[in-house]
């Protein structure tokens, strides 16, 4: 596919040249690239850090945790998260392994269907759920009848965050899995391994870093969500206020200094996945590599 | 692939549909059940008003323009990724992904506060007359920093990919950097600048958390369709709240089917 790598040394003055623009160009170009990245994403994260440090650490520590209104939305963020992100990771293993391994009619329609959430906007998916289980909601009269509070409640938050963050772990998963192949799992079951064993021993271990790529990805969104989680949230103070809540809530009560300071904490997630994102790609990257050199040249995936 | 040899295709296959259906399928149904318990004339009471006019038109402008500027600035910045050499270009391409990282409530808050006359920014900006917090431009601001990574992500692995070949054609047969870009390059990277585009247009329409912070929100000017869904919502006006909600599923369908067609139209011109 790609000849023109293995360039002929006599040849390589001129194909560089082919493709090289000149100096002044380069500067100019690179210059307004590294001014567009800085004033639109390295700025705002910097700013993020000095308003929230700006009144001093102490200060700053003490808007984490003196106040018990914020130190409730960090727990509950610290439990909508994971359990989103957990339903997801079940969902997106067993949705790839389907879609990955067989070809069945629907296929693509059930891929496109996955994407749906990426395109939804997050407040109509919040009000979709409170048209089932708010009080007005199709399931609402019998909910509140046998007493169970799922819209205003943890339920609720947890059910919009699922919804939003569906797509990340089966999208990261199945370029995954068409790339790796189905030889091994093959060659499993034939040597006698039950689905079990074969899951285990050979899928885990071969998708496992794309798997984690995908839950840091769905982590980040699930932490961040607001749309959708502030429409079913119903806004109870010290109930249903996440992280993300907090900060608008703290904005809207003139609180900077405090607002800036939840907010450092979800910066500083977001640079941490940012980090493990880049470590786990080049992981995934080595892997895939590995698969493709130890299959006979010329064959397709 | 379609050897059924391998265990779990009925077990994976009815657990993905059912999952499928309870969090998507069902709610999207009594989405349409509610709204289709109002008359057409209710309905269209619901969606066509003055207010929600201004909404629609002031959501479609600022997507549209949010849209261009991340193509112009994201092709700009995945040129630069992919053909030259600075220092730390690791640490900056990575950080291009960060909107998509960052929560949009930090987005907003954070915008919010650069542009405004006090801020880091808008100190210099509103005394030359740059209102970027609380006005059009500061939507589009925040709307070109969410889409940005949308662009350059679709361009930078085509660009990659692109033959030396032909851009060395282009050079002996005497054409200029310019011409070669324009005739030979840019037509190879199209599909992938659309698909871009259409993402993160299609981003834009639907974000909530980052604008409600820069907007000001204030109804006929700087008020957008999901914003005007929570206000419905907070007046408990749910029929109508619901009304506009199918409006805007019924773009994003359809702005999904058109990513998905730009997106076979890419790979089919990349292979």
């Amino acid at each position: 596919m790609q000849p023109s790598k293995q360039l002929k040394p006599a040849a390589h003055g001129f194909r560089a040249a082919a493709r090289r623009d000149p100096a002044w160009v380069r500067w100019l170009l690179t210059s307004l690239a590294v001014a567009v990245v800085g004033v639109l994403i390295v700025i705002p994260v910097t700013h993020v850090f000095y308003q929230a440090l700006k009144p001093g650490w102490a200060t700053y520590w003490n808007n984490l945790t003196a106040d018990a209104d914020t130190r409730h939305a960090i727990m509950l963020t610290l439990i909508v998260a994971p359990s989103a992100v957990v339903a997801n990771v079940l969902f997106g293993v067993v949705a790839a392994w389907a879609i990955a391994r067989f070809r069945f009619p629907g296929r693509t329609l059930l891929v496109s269907l996955i994407d749906l959430p990426f395109a939804v906007s997050p407040v109509v998916a919040g009000l979709m759920l409170l048209l089932i289980f708010g009080m007005q909601g199709v399931l609402g009269p019998w909910l509140r009848e046998h007493n169970i509070q799922i819209v205003f409640a943890l339920p609720g938050l947890i059910l919009a965050t699922m919804f939003v963050t569906m797509p990340f772990v089966v999208r990261e998963l199945l370029p995954v899995m068409e790339a790796i192949g189905d030889e091994e799992e093959v060659a499993a079951v034939s040597l006698g391994a039950n689905a079990w064993q074969m899951f285990w021993r050979v899928t885990l271990p071969n998708i496992k870093w794309g798997l984690l790529y995908g839950v840091i990805l769905c982590n980040a969104r699930a932490m961040g969500e607001f749309g959708a989680v502030y429409v079913v949230s119903g806004r109870i103070e010290r109930q249903t206020y996440t992280m993300p809540l907090r900060v608008e809530k703290l904005f809207q009560d003139y609180d900077n200094p405090a607002s800036f300071a939840v907010a450092s904490v979800l910066t500083f997630l977001a640079l941490v996945t940012l980090l493990v994102k880049v470590v786990l790609e080049r992981k995934t990257q080595g892997e895939l590599a590995e698969v493709a050199a130890l299959r006979q040249p010329g064959e397709q995936v | 692939m379609s050897r059924r040899i391998l265990p779990g295709f009925k077990f994976s296959l009815g657990f993905t549909i059912t999952y499928l259906a309870l969090l998507l399928l069902l709610p999207m149904a009594a989405c349409l059940y509610k709204a289709s318990a109002l008359s057409s004339s209710q309905f269209l009471g619901a969606v066509w008003t003055p207010r929600t006019q201004a909404a629609y038109r002031f959501t479609l402008e600022v997507s549209l323009w949010s849209a261009s500027a991340s193509v112009l600035l994201g092709l700009l910045v995945a040129w630069v990724l992919v053909r030259y050499e600075f220092p730390l270009k690791r640490v900056f391409d990575s950080l291009i992904d960060l909107p998509f990282a960052l929560p949009t409530a930090v987005a907003g808050l954070v915008y919010s506060s650069l542009y405004v006359k006090q801020g880091w920014l808008g100190q210099y900006l509103v005394p030359i007359g740059i209102e970027g917090a609380y006005s059009k431009f500061a939507v589009v601001l925040v709307l070109t920093f969410l889409g940005l990574p949308f662009v350059v992500r679709a361009i930078q692995p085509v660009l990659e990919t692109i033959d030396a070949d032909t851009e060395e054609a282009a050079f002996l047969l005497g054409a200029s950097r310019l011409q070669t870009f324009f005739r030979v390059i840019f037509p190879a990277i199209l599909p992938a600048t659309v698909t871009g585009f259409a993402l993160s247009f299609a981003r834009s329409l639907g974000e909530y958390g980052s604008v409600v912070f820069v907007s000001g929100n204030m109804p006929f000017k700087t008020e957008i369709a999901p914003v005007l869904i929570v206000s419905r919502l907070e007046e408990f006006a749910y029929a109508e709240a619901t009304a506009i909600a199918v409006v805007l599923l019924g773009l994003s369908l359809a702005m999904l089917l058109v990513i998905n067609q730009l997106e076979r139209w890419s790979t089919s011109r990349a292979t």
